[in-house]
């Protein structure tokens, strides 16, 4: 299932973290898995924790 | 055009916020940030939840005013303190300087409220509603600290979390009978009662502090009921307020918070606000304390101020209790909606309407997943 990627939204702001777009801007490249992206990682909006972040049901 | 620049008055989520937007249109026009604060960038949901994580107040702040205001074009100028301005000048006054505008942009945020205590030591009681509050804290609690927190409220529950989480002795006094009281369905309480219960925290519902008083080096709580605890701080967490007496005194219209219309400007033309401080026509008249309506506001506020004018639409925008030993995620109904909460499955709550309709949420631990399903149920 290499190809189903899932998003993920701050439960705080709403910022949604998309596997399949990654965040290049924090060197995160496209397709990068959720488990992958650092623990420091922190929302690009609001600034919480990676943890504050929770998988979008499709 | 004026060559006057857009001035920003405060440097939290929505000071800052509010200018990355602008500058996603603009980046051309001069914008001057003024702070009573250093003007570091940090994440406020973050003062309640940190403890336990071991993050220090120097680990919270994700972007540093002077880093921030290089890449954004801005001018800033840290600890100043506004006490005034001329909208028919349209000037802001400081301590030192005045500020010529074109347009003002009011992200103050709001006031912790402070309960009139008896005691000698009313004046230790601690707010944590900024990062330097947060950065006391850390300083004055030490290891095996005990902590009494005034108010079961969201800020209150998830101190009482963080702390307990932390290792520290937490006691809760809330005059209500449960925690989330304002908030919660009687049933959603219970589950958070317990979990914290179990975590260590100690309530004491129904009740409230009365005095706090210096009994050597620790504090020492009298409370109604004739209880006395004896504790290291005493945290006030019974909700915020917006300081808008400065601001009624210089002539906008001010209620709850500075009322703003739907494109967030205020009762001035050039004076807009966004955030903690103002009272939103696009939420029925309302104050949204929260982050998510911050972001939504600001991208709206950036259009505006570069020409697009652009209406403020909030979505349904749930609000998180950041208490990992019973999280809650909670969409609340419009006051004065007439109906009841109805449970079918564990954990998850929906406010049903005369009409049939579904027009709020709760859910409880693991059902926040549901989140996107219970957005859903509003769109029905």
């Amino acid at each position: 299932m290499s190809n189903s990627f899932n998003t993920y939204v701050c439960i705080v702001c709403g910022f949604i973290y998309d596997e399949a777009a990654g965040r290049p801007e924090d060197k995160i490249a496209a397709g990068t898995r959720w488990a992958d992206v650092p623990a420091e990682w922190t929302c690009p909006d609001c600034g919480v924790a990676k943890a504050d972040f929770e998988m979008v049901e499709v | 055009m004026t060559d006057a620049p857009v001035v920003v008055l405060g440097s939290g989520l929505a000071g800052w916020t509010s200018i990355k937007e602008f500058r996603k249109h603009d980046s051309q026009t001069p914008v001057v940030l003024v702070t009573a604060s250093s003007g570091d960038a940090y994440p406020k949901p973050a003062l309640s939840t940190a403890f336990a994580q071991g993050k220090t107040a120097q680990q919270l702040v994700n972007g540093l005013a002077a880093d921030l205001a290089a890449s954004l074009n801005v001018q800033c100028h840290a600890h100043s303190h506004a006490h005034g301005f001329h909208l028919a000048k349209r000037e802001l006054h400081t301590d030192t300087q005045v500020f010529s505008y074109s347009r003002l942009v009011l992200a103050l945020g709001a006031e912790p409220i402070r309960l009139p205590l008896e005691g000698d030591a009313a004046d230790r009681v601690l707010s944590v509603n900024q990062w330097a509050d947060y950065a006391l804290l850390r300083e004055r609690l030490q290891p095996g600290a005990k902590v009494l927190i005034m108010g079961a409220g969201l800020i209150g529950c998830e101190f009482a979390n963080d702390l307990a989480g932390a290792g520290f002795e937490v006691h809760v006094v809330d005059p209500a009978t449960r925690p989330l009281a304002a908030l919660l369905p009687e049933a959603a309480s219970a589950p958070l009662h317990q979990a914290l219960g179990a975590l260590g925290v100690v309530w004491h519902l129904n009740n409230r502090v009365s005095s706090v008083s210096h009994q050597g080096p620790a504090l020492q709580a009298h409370l109604h009921s004739g209880e006395t605890l004896q504790v290291d701080m005493v945290l006030s967490a019974i909700g915020l307020r917006p300081d808008t007496a400065w601001l009624a005194q210089a002539g906008l219209a001010c209620d709850r918070g500075v009322r703003v219309n739907t494109q967030l400007q205020t009762s001035d033309p050039h004076v807009y606000a966004l955030g903690d401080v103002a009272q939103y026509a696009s939420a029925g008249d309302r104050v949204l304390p929260y982050v998510m309506p911050i972001m939504t506001a600001a991208r709206a506020l950036g259009a505006t101020l570069a020409g697009t004018p652009t209406d403020v639409v909030f979505p349904v925008m749930p609000v998180a209790v950041k208490t990992p030993a019973f999280a809650l995620l909670l969409a609340l109904p419009e006051p004065g909606t007439v109906g009841n909460w109805q449970t079918s499955e564990e954990h998850v709550w929906r406010f049903v309407a005369e009409d049939g309709r579904c027009r709020g949420f709760v859910l409880g631990g693991k059902q926040t997943a549901l989140r996107t399903k219970a957005m859903q149920w509003l769109a029905a």
